[in-house]
């Protein structure tokens, strides 16, 4: 499958992304924040970094960009849109997912390595993985403590769409493996129609035995609708 | 008539502010008696043409909303007045 990954001035996980779908035998092309146009059989990708150095708020500007309506309407044909980092924080600016990214409770920026637990395979993004599965995922963000209204955890709960929380490594949900504060140890959710997914963790970071780990390939290749080799 | 716009953007009541608890720990360091709590927002000036006050305010409610916050975490007061 081919994705666009778009390149906001001050991204800077773009080219690490095109790089792990490649490895995933996966066809990338970087797309320029000015563009105005998504191929209907595109998947989308929205890379980590700073965009816009973060001002105002982080992905608060992006969200603006000549791009965005083409990402919107993608999202809305049911193609693939994968924020990640950054990329998570301007799909929840511009409405494709709910909530906000807020700073992190402890203020640190944390970069380091994650526990996730995968909490349901019933997305194309989990599909790789069990119920319970724990990854090891790196984090690398100041601001990724997901907040939302009472009604929309509660929905996002009901719906499954909380597809992966912070966990330590026996894979248990407990505060003290929560990096950022995060409402519910939201790491990662989707929108109802399942095709968005927004989460914190870098996958692309994490595809290739020499990055130190492979945990990520089910994510992209998930993302490209290429299911688990039994 | 040149206007100014003074929006100023705070965190919800519900929502944590650790760079305000960050700060507040800072004067109980510096020792400084009494402060309860420490709320970090935004104070953003807009230099604006005038025009009719309805429809200007109106306007700046909106880039306010869909920009200067966001309404899952801030609210927002705007001041309106006259001069530059």
């Amino acid at each position: 499958m081919r994705f666009a990954v778009i390149q906001f001035p001050g991204s800077n996980c773009d080219q690490d992304c095109v790089h792990a779908l490649q490895v995933l035998g996966q066809e990338a092309r970087l797309v320029w924040h000015q563009e105005t146009k998504i191929d209907p059989e595109e998947g989308v990708i929205l890379p980590g970094g700073f965009s816009y150095g973060d001002y105002l708020r982080c992905g608060a500007i992006a969200r603006f960009s000549p791009i965005m309506p083409a990402v919107k309407a993608a999202a809305g044909r049911g193609q693939v849109v994968v924020g990640i980092c950054n990329g998570f924080q301007i799909l929840c600016e511009a409405g494709l997912l709910p909530g906000a990214l807020t700073r992190n409770e402890g203020l640190h920026f944390r970069c380091e390595k994650a526990y996730l637990r995968v909490e349901t395979p019933a997305s194309r993004f989990t599909s790789h993985y069990v119920t319970g599965e724990t990854l090891t995922i790196p984090i690398a963000h100041g601001e990724g403590c997901y907040r939302a209204s009472p009604e929309i955890l509660q929905e996002l709960e009901a719906q499954q769409r909380v597809l992966f929380r912070y966990c330590n490594a026996e894979g248990q949900v407990v505060p003290e493996a929560n990096p950022n504060g995060s409402s519910h140890n939201i790491a990662g959710i989707c929108n109802a129609g399942r095709n968005v997914l927004g989460m914190m963790p870098h996958p692309e970071r994490c595809c290739e035995a020499e990055m130190g780990g492979t945990d990520g390939r089910g994510i992209l290749l998930g993302a490209a609708g290429i299911g688990r080799k039994i | 008539m040149k206007m100014k716009a003074i929006v100023t953007v705070t965190l919800k009541p519900s929502i944590l502010d650790p760079q305000g608890e960050a700060v507040a720990h800072a004067l109980q360091n510096m020792g400084v008696k009494g402060v309860q709590s420490v709320r970090i927002g935004k104070h953003i000036e807009l230099e604006i043409e005038g025009g009719e006050e309805k429809a200007l305010r109106a306007k700046l409610e909106e880039i306010s909303r869909e920009l200067l916050s966001n309404p899952v975490m801030e609210n927002f007061h705007l001041d309106l007045r006259a001069g530059g």
